[in-house]
């Protein structure tokens, strides 16, 4: 019935279309849309998935705020506690090492990873012989899983292995150092092993970013004598603000979420030193089985996050 | 002509004779730097075909001395990668396509009609789909108790396809709002249903979107571990991720081994990524540009 409805209108009203430009066009049609009423069907279309969703993360995640409130070792009934579980985390220092070990994280994962990937984005972006084999090559390590990685540099890592190998080759005599079970070192080493796969996937969001940019702007300040370093910094590194803040928000959403690379390598160890948020509050949650708490710890995250899971918000906004 | 044609021109012109040293330079510093990202998985692969006793006697970090694929088998049926591995591709293809059929029908829905509210409604879902899902894992994994489907592969595609939607719905959203309006309103004059508009237009023109989300969602599914750690007990049920850190706990010192076995895990991940490498790519810009 209504479409029949749409398809008089439509062939009464419309002057010849060939003269409506697409902003009329679309306005036309949104204020039809208006006085249209939406068919049943569509909600249904609609309201299947948006349920799923309700019912699989808005739920458990409301779930994971009032949990936060309580003691509960998933038998029975939870004990509430009130702010207990968030004062506990003040004085708690393996969440202290957790939460300094992430900001590490963020900074020199997200930091590194930006460096290397723009640099190589840079270097591959200009067709010429060779371009393709290095990007595949780079961005190779992007389709293991991160336990996959994780596992590949406990393999490298060892005493006897790989990189001590090669590190006593080129002269650093080592004397076999225990990489992932040295708490100074270990840290150190999953981030490592992180930004081996991390670094071909910012480069290719780079090159996206390239590609986009204005060629003739640094054409033309080539002619007035700028050099690279200027043209860089003045004509090309501005145009890349979009990818930017992309690369920016995705990292430390990342960072906070890390898990499987470091649940692959030490699980956390040794004596908590590779401990993240999210390692930390699965090994309370799971293995201690302390409901209430590991949910505080999650909602710490939660928060942690917000922040940049609103500026993603607002930049997907704007570009609509 | 376009400027992108101008562009290589101009500096080719002016370092005409230069050009020879200026390629060596180049491949002179891109060739360690790409090895650096090869090598590692070189060193792998050269441990994963290593003899236990050769590994024992030589150490990891010498060349092979030995050469045998007997590795592989142990973690193949001894390691029950084979069991984990079909595990993991009836768990990715289910959720592949549960998540892009329904996100494609929420995706039509917000696109096409005037739903109230609907840029509010696209923009909680993707809300949802960037939360941390540590937030999640707690009442998930009870309310797979309560209802019955804790520790079944049933209970990962769902919690996979309630996280992925989202994100799904967002991206196809955008790609069926670029869509042409003539063809909406051709099939409606013609008499389709919302339905039919739906089943015969819409979906064929979204394949390209498709094929790019569902090669970026198989390698998310299949390279998952947390979710797995969340819903799932019995080690004959785990995907291949989780089933490979069981086969490290189980092997600690046979390292040819664990390096088989992580092997075998990439293999299905590298083959979508070299089988649909343009789709691969344009995925991860979609997700970039979410």
């Amino acid at each position: 019935m209504s479409t029949a409805e749409t398809a008089a209108r439509s062939s009464t009203t419309g002057p010849p279309r060939s003269s409506i430009s697409a902003g009329q066009r679309r306005r036309r049609f949104g204020r039809r849309s208006v006085t249209r009423r939406v068919p049943p069907v569509v909600w249904a279309l609609l309201l299947v998935p948006l349920l799923v969703e309700l019912a699989w993360v808005f739920w458990p995640a409301f779930n994971s705020f009032q949990l936060s409130f309580t003691k509960w070792s998933g038998v029975g009934v939870a004990e509430p506690v009130g702010l207990k579980n968030y004062r506990t985390l003040l004085y708690d220092p393996i969440f202290h090492t957790a939460i300094t070990n992430n900001v590490i994280w963020i900074v020199a994962f997200g930091g590194l990873s930006v460096v290397i990937g723009l640099a190589l984005a840079v270097a591959l972006n200009k067709p010429r012989r060779g371009v393709g084999a290095y990007r595949s090559g780079i961005y190779l390590p992007m389709v293991f899983s991160l336990a996959v990685t994780g596992l590949f540099w406990r393999v490298l890592y060892q005493p006897d292995g790989p990189i001590n190998a090669i590190l006593a080759a080129i002269g650093i005599d080592t004397g076999q150092h225990q990489w992932l079970a040295d708490p100074n070192t270990a840290l150190a080493a999953i981030l490592v092993a992180a930004l081996w796969r991390q670094a071909g996937y910012i480069m290719v969001l780079y090159l996206a970013g390239l590609k986009g940019c204005d060629p003739t702007l640094e054409e033309a300040a080539a002619v007035d004598g700028a050099s690279w370093s200027q043209r860089f910094r003045y004509i090309v590194f501005p145009q890349l603000r979009n990818v930017n803040t992309v690369i920016f928000a995705v990292t430390v959403i990342d960072s906070l979420r890390t898990f499987d690379i470091v649940w692959a390598m030490t699980r956390g160890g040794p004596y908590n030193s590779t401990q993240l948020l999210s390692t930390y509050m699965y090994q309370v949650g799971f293995t201690q089985v302390n409901l209430g708490y590991g949910s505080a710890i999650a909602v710490v995250i939660f928060l942690l996050a917000i922040a940049f899971i609103i500026t993603y918000l607002v930049r997907a906004t704007r570009e609509e | 002509m376009t400027t992108v044609t101008l562009a290589p021109a101009t500096p080719a012109v002016a370092a005409g004779p230069r050009k020879p040293k200026r390629s060596w330079v180049f491949h002179a510093v891109m060739a360690p730097v790409t090895l650096l990202w090869v090598l590692p998985l070189a060193f792998v692969i050269m441990v994963a075909v290593r003899n236990f006793d050769d590994i024992a006697s030589n150490g990891l970090g010498t060349w092979p001395k030995s050469f045998t694929l007997q590795a592989f088998r142990t973690a193949w049926v001894d390691g029950q990668l084979g069991g984990a591995l079909r595990n993991s591709v009836v768990v990715t293809v289910c959720t592949v396509i549960a998540v892009l059929f329904l996100s494609s029908l929420a995706a039509f829905a917000l696109s096409r009609y005037h739903i109230p509210a609907g840029r509010a409604i696209l923009l909680l879902m993707l809300a949802g789909n960037l939360l941390p899902p540590q937030i999640l894992l707690i009442p998930v994994a009870k309310i797979c108790e309560l209802i019955g489907i804790y520790d079944t592969l049933l209970a990962l595609v769902v919690v996979q396809v309630g996280f992925g939607m989202g994100f799904f719905t967002f991206v196809l959203y955008g790609f069926m709002r670029s869509l042409p309006y003539e063809m909406f309103e051709a099939a409606k004059i013609d008499g389709a249903g919302d339905l039919r508009i739906y089943a015969t237009i819409v979906l064929p023109l979204c394949r390209p979107a498709l094929a790019a989300l569902a090669a970026l969602e198989s390698t998310w599914v299949f390279n998952d571990l947390l979710w797995t750690l969340t819903v799932l007990r019995t080690d004959a049920k785990f995907p291949i991720t989780a089933s490979l850190l069981n086969l490290q706990g189980g092997y600690t010192t046979s390292w040819n081994v664990v390096a088989a076995g992580a092997l075998i895990a990439a293999v299905p991940t590298t083959i979508v990524f070299f089988a649909f490498q343009r789709h691969f790519v344009s995925g991860l810009l979609v997700g970039a540009n979410k």
